[in-house]
């Protein structure tokens, strides 16, 4: 199907927004290339449930090919037109299964060697957007902190490799009372400026008790059912031998948040979207707590945009060498601590990477302490680049020279 | 020829950070090879698609998860026809996620018949230890971690253990008596490779270890520990051809990842978990050559192609391999 024989009840699938957004936009959409436009309504279907700044992307998106002369749109898409499509694409429901429609795009993109050109289109067509938006600037800056290395005691690994050139290498941090501090310090910041999705505390464990109402909370404790459900689902899909990885990508796409126990409407449905997303999607979320903490931190950032987020790594269970599944197969992992900690700490610069492509950049702060440890780096703004301090401190005040 | 799959970043082998990560590559090796630091993959970055065209010296186009033979002649059967050489002389040993067709093309003009044989040491570990009930150690199979549950479909475990007892010759009891003692699939995969120099003395052995690709998985540590357990393994293999008679001094090895990984900065990946955005830093990669008459203590600094291995291979081995589209490295032929 061309996009130009688009018609507004080929949208009655969509959930209400969505559907609104689509037909209020179809004489926009019709003269869109197909390889474009199916990735736009990859968005607008799940409209419903994105969080306020995602929707507000959306939006802006459209506000920005509307405004476009025929000429300016033409030039914009140029990229995108070019793209050729086999002609098994024409068969594809690409109107009420975008996604799916993307996964097969990608694969013929490589398998075609468009992907560079493509991704060329793509970067050109971000910076066109953004050059179109007014700053958008956080209403406070943004203050991201990481926990990592519970549970270990000692480590050789050279800590903050990556960070520590970024900001101060706190060496004399007193730990006392250090995540309560942090927690407290999220949640004031919620109460003092209340934002929907605006605050966030993810944890590798189980939520700590005393979380403010205004923060986000997602646990990975509190996911174990939704998990649960989730891997049988995948082994469902792999043991009826059909379609194999892309079949597989396929059902993860269209899961609901119902299929693995979390409500997907009602208050809860925007986050249990996402949570249901970050398990479906996610590489690793489902087996790995350290995988789950950075793919949410990463995912909050990139979709809600918060103004706060705290994110504490816990110890995942530990890879089983091969020659101990053959000796005890049915054996339960253990923890591993040591490694979680090397996982924390790329988890941690990948997460001020994250943090770092957001408005407001240049004012954002950043801290990642070693749980219960006299180690932490932080950055922000007032800071040095690449400075030790070894003067005894509290949690307290590194916030106070962050913030 | 054992590529250091799947997929290295340099800035965790051999950039500076990197470095202490292969410690065996880094100064048993290097002083001894010509090393390429940039070799360039511009084809699809899938593991198995992607060492079928380091195989054949063609970007080729199929399905990365499809049972499939690559389309264009791969090394073995140019190096198998044009110097008639027995299958016996041409083996590989790969992982058993979809590799089982690597081994020869779909080309009419050469293919069945003509390739490698495959060895695929997970299957014939599972087939070993089906007299105990396959159904316990089908966990053992799952190593696509793009996909981290999905287990490749098993046909019966008749020719595995035909291969384990004519192949690699050895009993089932002591087969799994070893693997018992090893910590991961690659180390048997070594395991197998020495048992096939011991057993045929093959002229061409290509290995692919596979274990780095745990960082599909989000875990760091993983990826590190897999890129550590390579760097061992290289270097074992190099003592093991240095110790042998019928390979020192007359062998040639080349090491190679078959990509990259997606850098930290790219919006579009999550750092060194994949290899899905085609940036720079996931097409390019490094290539270490060793033996004799190869330069030593080399560093080659412009831009190769991966495609270049099959012709390179082709030059110094003596066979034309003229479906190819790299070109061979003057540095090394």
């Amino acid at each position: 199907m061309l996009s130009s024989d688009l018609k507004p009840e080929q949208f009655r699938t969509y959930p209400p927004q969505g559907r609104q957004l689509a037909i209020a936009h179809i004489a926009l959409l019709k003269q869109l290339p197909p390889s474009f436009v199916a990735l736009l309504l990859r968005e607008v279907i799940a409209y419903d449930w994105k969080f306020p700044a995602e929707q507000k992307d959306v939006t802006q998106q459209l506000a920005y090919l509307d405004a476009l002369s025929n000429e300016q749109r033409q030039e914009a898409m140029a990229g995108f037109a070019q793209i050729r499509l086999s002609p098994e694409f024409e068969g594809l429901d690409w109107v009420n299964a975008p996604t799916k429609f993307s996964e097969r795009l990608t694969a013929h993109l490589w398998s075609s060697h468009q992907i560079d050109g493509f991704r060329a289109a793509a970067l050109d067509y971000g910076h066109r957007v953004d050059a179109s938006r007014t700053p958008n600037t956080p209403p406070i800056p943004r203050l991201g902190i990481v926990v990592i290395g519970q549970g270990v005691a000692s480590s050789t690994y050279s800590l903050f490799r990556k960070l520590r050139k970024q900001g101060v290498y706190f060496k004399a941090v007193k730990p006392d009372s250090g995540l309560q501090i942090l927690l407290d310090a999220v949640a004031a910041r919620a109460t003092a400026h209340p934002i929907p999705f605006g605050h966030w505390y993810i944890d590798g464990a189980a939520q700590e008790p005393g979380s403010s109402p205004g923060l986000t909370s997602v646990s990975y404790h509190a996911l174990e059912p939704a998990r649960a459900a989730i891997l049988k689902k995948m082994e469902k899909v792999i043991k009826s031998g059909t379609g194999g990885p892309e079949a597989l990508h396929d059902q993860m796409a269209d899961l609901r948040p119902e299929e693995i126990g979390l409500d997907g409407t009602g208050d809860e449905a925007v986050l249990n979207h996402f949570q249901s997303s970050l398990l479906a999607e996610g590489s690793g979320t489902q087996i790995f707590n350290t995988s789950f903490v950075q793919w949410a931190a990463r995912e909050a950032l990139r979709r809600a945009q918060p103004v706060t987020l705290l994110a504490r790594f816990t110890p995942r269970q530990r890879q089983r060498p091969m020659g101990e599944l053959i000796t005890s197969p049915q054996q339960s992992p253990e923890l591993d601590p040591e490694g979680s900690l090397i996982d924390a700490d790329m988890g941690a610069y990948l997460t001020w990477i994250n943090q770092q492509r957001l408005s407001g950049a240049e004012q954002s702060s950043f801290l990642v302490w070693w749980e219960d440890h006299p180690e932490a780096v932080a950055i922000a703004p007032t800071l040095p680049h690449g400075a030790v301090s070894t003067s005894p401190i509290d949690l307290h005040q590194v916030l106070a020279q962050i913030t | 020829m054992v590529t250091f799959g799947g997929g290295a970043r340099d800035e965790e082998t051999f950039m500076p950070e990197g470095q202490e990560n292969i410690p065996h590559l880094l100064t048993e090796l290097l002083p001894q090879a010509s090393f390429f630091t940039q070799v360039v993959n511009r084809g699809i970055l899938g593991h198995y698609v992607a060492t079928a065209s380091l195989a054949t010296g063609v970007y080729e186009r199929f399905n990365n998860f499809a049972d499939v033979r690559p389309e264009n002649p791969t090394v073995f059967e140019y190096f198998r026809k044009d110097l008639k050489r027995q299958a016996r002389d041409a083996w590989v040993v790969a992982p058993s996620n979809g590799f089982n067709r690597i081994g020869e093309s779909s080309n009419r003009s050469y293919g069945q018949g003509l390739g490698a044989g495959v060895i695929l040491p997970k299957r014939l570990l599972t087939a070993a230890l089906d007299s105990g009930g396959r159904t316990s150690y089908e966990h053992l199979l799952r190593d696509n971690y793009e996909t981290p549950l999905y287990t490749p479909e098993l046909s019966g475990s008749e020719f595995e253990l035909q291969q384990l007892d004519e192949i690699v010759k050895l009993s089932v009891s002591d087969f799994v008596t070893h693997a018992r003692n090893l910590a991961s699939p690659d180390e048997l995969s070594v395991y197998v490779a020495r048992q096939l120099m011991r057993q045929f003395a093959p002229s061409l052995l290509w290995i692919t270890l596979h274990g780095i690709d745990v960082a599909h998985s989000g875990t760091f540590s993983l990826y590190i520990e897999g890129i550590q357990r390579s760097d061992r393994l290289c270097a074992e293999i190099w003592k093991a051809i240095q110790t042998d008679p019928e390979y020192a001094g007359k062998t040639t090895m080349f090491i190679l990842p078959d990509f990259g990984r997606d850098s930290d900065t790219d919006a579009s990946g999550n750092g060194f978990q994949h290899h899905r955005t085609g940036d720079a830093l996931s097409r390019t990669t490094w290539m270490l050559v060793m033996g004799p008459g190869v330069r030593q203590n080399v560093v080659v600094d412009r831009p190769v192609e991966s495609v270049d291995l099959v012709p390179t291979l082709g030059s110094l081995l003596g066979f034309s391999t003229r479906l190819s589209q790299g070109k061979p490295l003057p540095e090394v032929v």
